[in-house]
């Protein structure tokens, strides 16, 4: 088993009213990409800075390559980062950008140029050394925040929400961009972002951060379909939630019955018994629509229910349905192959769903229906 | 096409209210810097040869350039201008970089208030106060002959170091102003960027800070070094008879010797003297006019 590049141990930050990383573990492996998935204040800007050395934690250590890194200055570790804003120098050319570190190495200006050429030749930007970094495009910058970094060859490349300033359609491009980047050099790149897309697409795996801490670690896959608490269900992909009482359970199935008397069976994560509140999420893409409980798969429940709104949006359509008896919203994925483009407001439907492939949880504290 | 379609009445009627807009300053530059100055440049270029009979001559220049005492004078409040300038950078820099970058919300504006405290009190009265501290009877020999340091009380005024640190203390406010507001819209991120990719702090400083605040560098010594030059209170009250100022030899020529085509003329000698300077420290540092005082 090789040294991971990354290394976290018991890591512990405090400011002065609320615990900002409290107490994290994890390593992150050689070449691979780990992203830091989290909504804002959940504390992983603060450890990114850590690792970067900006902010002195209060205990724990991080060690980079198997050397720790307490004590160690930003300019001595051997970590690069790129900037949410980027944060090129604009007073300099794009090469000098990208030679600036090799700059501070000490370096001869000739192999200097000669390697931040080569740089920025591999990121698809050769011949842009002389222009001013304002000439370039939103995703010409973002590669030359890359190759600046990338020309020092650091053990670890750390991201924080670089794709954050982007439209809409250049961050999905440039999402391709930055795995065939990272694919490339095989460097390790730590990556953060509150956009749970971003995560899943980029990541070999994802540290799903609230509160300090991780709710669950684990590969893109792991997340979306093994998703371990309420927290990992509700934030990383679309998800109905539905809070009620545990009214029975029978092996890993449990019965839900909300407040206002409607039924599902889910599958439990954790031993759940009877009585207890529970929160139960299923995936609009797990749920089975009909036009007459007939249509829908033998054996599964079916429930009822009245389109409220159709949400049209390509390969991701879908509908809000209200259903009959609570008239609670419930969100289902249109099927791709048009059975139900003529679907109208107020039509009733059927709909199901393999409880095998619904989770619930014991509530969380504070949590209502 | 969009501009035949707009009536010409109307195009007339906005060049007059721009020039109506314009007037007061028009009028401020005309009457009071540009005629007087016309005046000045005529006066300094005659000579009085017979009671109300005048020529045309360069007699004026030719006496400052014949005279040591003038233009070692001129070349000393050249030399002695420069260095207060440079020793009033030296000081104002780290004091712009922790109200614009360290000190936060209250803090940064109460020490901008502490810097800008002294100015309410007119130059003169603060420049006595200087006098009051170190003139052979003031506070501080005193405090030294106190403490042991010297045997009997010494003269602290009448001196070059004086005489800077008067001028440096002077300016200071006009050195930090614009550097705070360059130092201001640097982003914390580049600083950090810098240091993330292996600066140093003196490397941080040389490559992004400075080149990033040098339009406001450059204005701010722009303006001390003139205020400098043309400084008059402080030169005489700090540095007494041993200033040697050349603002003091052009009061000397308009009030005391009556003088006044050499007064005009020396005038111009320094007009001709800080506009070269500011041309050559601007061609150093490779600023431009219009730059810098967009940066102010």
């Amino acid at each position: 088993m090789s040294i991971p590049d990354l290394s976290v141990e018991a890591l512990d930050k405090r400011f002065s009213d609320h615990v900002a990383v409290d107490r994290l573990s994890f390593a992150v492996e050689r070449g691979s990409f780990f992203s830091i998935l989290g909504p804002s204040g959940c504390g992983k800007t603060t450890l990114l800075r850590m690792i970067a050395g900006f902010i002195e934690p209060d205990s724990g250590d991080i060690a980079i390559g198997g050397k720790s890194m307490r004590g160690v200055a930003p300019n001595r570790r051997p970590v690069n980062m790129v900037f949410q804003q980027l944060a090129l120098f604009p007073m300099m050319s794009v090469g000098d950008n990208v030679a600036f570190g090799l700059a501070r190495r000490g370096l001869s200006k000739p192999e200097r140029k000669k390697r931040s050429d080569a740089m920025l030749e591999r990121v698809g930007l050769a011949g842009a050394a002389a222009k001013r970094v304002d000439e370039l495009s939103g995703g010409q910058r973002q590669r030359v925040a890359i190759a600046r970094s990338l020309v020092l060859e650091p053990t670890l490349l750390l991201l924080d929400e670089p794709l954050g300033a982007l439209d809409l359609k250049l961050r999905e491009h440039m999402k391709i961009e930055l795995k065939q980047l990272q694919a490339a050099f095989g460097t390790t790149f730590v990556y953060i972002t509150h956009d749970q897309s971003e995560a899943l697409v980029l990541s070999d795996h994802v540290g799903v951060m609230s509160h300090g801490r991780f709710e669950q670690l684990g590969t893109p896959q792991d997340l979306y379909y093994r998703p371990q608490t309420p927290f990992v269900a509700s934030f990383v992909g679309a998800n109905n939630r539905i809070v009620g009482r545990a009214s029975s359970t029978d092996g890993g199935l449990v019965e839900i019955t909300t407040a206002d008397g409607w039924t599902i069976h889910a599958q439990r994560n954790a031993p759940i018994q009877a009585g207890e509140t529970v929160e139960a999420f299923v995936r609009p893409e797990v749920v089975i629509l009909g036009r007459s409980a007939a249509e829908l798969p033998p054996g599964q429940p079916a429930h009822a229910g009245e389109v409220q709104s159709l949400l049209f949006d390509g390969a991701n359509s879908a509908v809000l349905l209200q259903e009959t008896r609570s008239r609670r919203e419930f969100r289902i994925a249109l099927p791709q192959t048009g059975q139900f483009s003529d679907l109208k407001v107020q039509e009733h439907v059927f709909f199901s769903f393999d409880p095998e492939r619904a989770t619930c949880y014991k509530a969380r504290a504070g949590v209502a229906d | 096409m969009a501009q035949t379609a707009v009536p010409r009445r109307w195009r007339w009627q906005a060049s007059l209210s721009l020039w109506l807009l314009l007037a007061p300053a028009l009028l401020w530059l005309g009457a009071l810097i540009v005629l007087p100055h016309i005046d000045l440049a005529i006066l300094s270029f005659r000579e009085r040869v017979g009671p109300r009979q005048y020529a045309a001559s360069l007699a004026q220049y030719r006496t400052f350039f014949e005279e040591p005492l003038y233009w070692h004078v001129f070349v000393r409040t050249a030399v002695i201008s420069i260095i207060a300038t440079l020793l009033t950078l030296l000081v104002a820099f780290p004091i712009a970089w922790i109200i614009a970058k360290l000190a936060r919300g209250r803090a940064s504006s109460l020490l901008f208030i502490v810097c800008l405290i002294p100015f309410w009190v007119s130059e003169t009265v603060r420049t006595l106060g200087w006098m009051i501290l170190l003139r052979e009877s003031g506070v501080l020999p005193g405090l030294l002959v106190k403490l042991g340091l010297t045997a009997v009380p010494i003269e602290l005024l009448y001196h070059d170091a004086t005489l800077l640190v008067g001028l440096v203390y002077t300016s200071l406010l006009f050195m930090v102003v614009p550097l705070i507001s360059s130092l201001e819209s640097l982003d914390n991120a580049l600083i950090e960027a810098a240091y993330d990719l292996g600066a140093n702090g003196f490397a941080v400083l040389r490559t992004i800070v400075i080149p990033h605040a040098a339009p406001g560098i450059t204005a701010g010594c722009i303006i001390v070094f003139m205020l400098t030059l043309g400084n008059y209170l402080t030169p005489t009250l700090l540095g007494g008879k041993n200033s040697q100022w050349f603002t003091e030899q052009i009061y000397t020529q308009f009030i005391t010797r009556f003088n006044w085509e050499q007064g005009a003329a020396f005038g111009f000698l320094l007009l001709g003297l800080s506009t070269a300077i500011v041309v050559l420290g601007l061609r150093l540092s490779g600023q431009r006019f219009s730059e810098v005082m967009r940066s102010t």
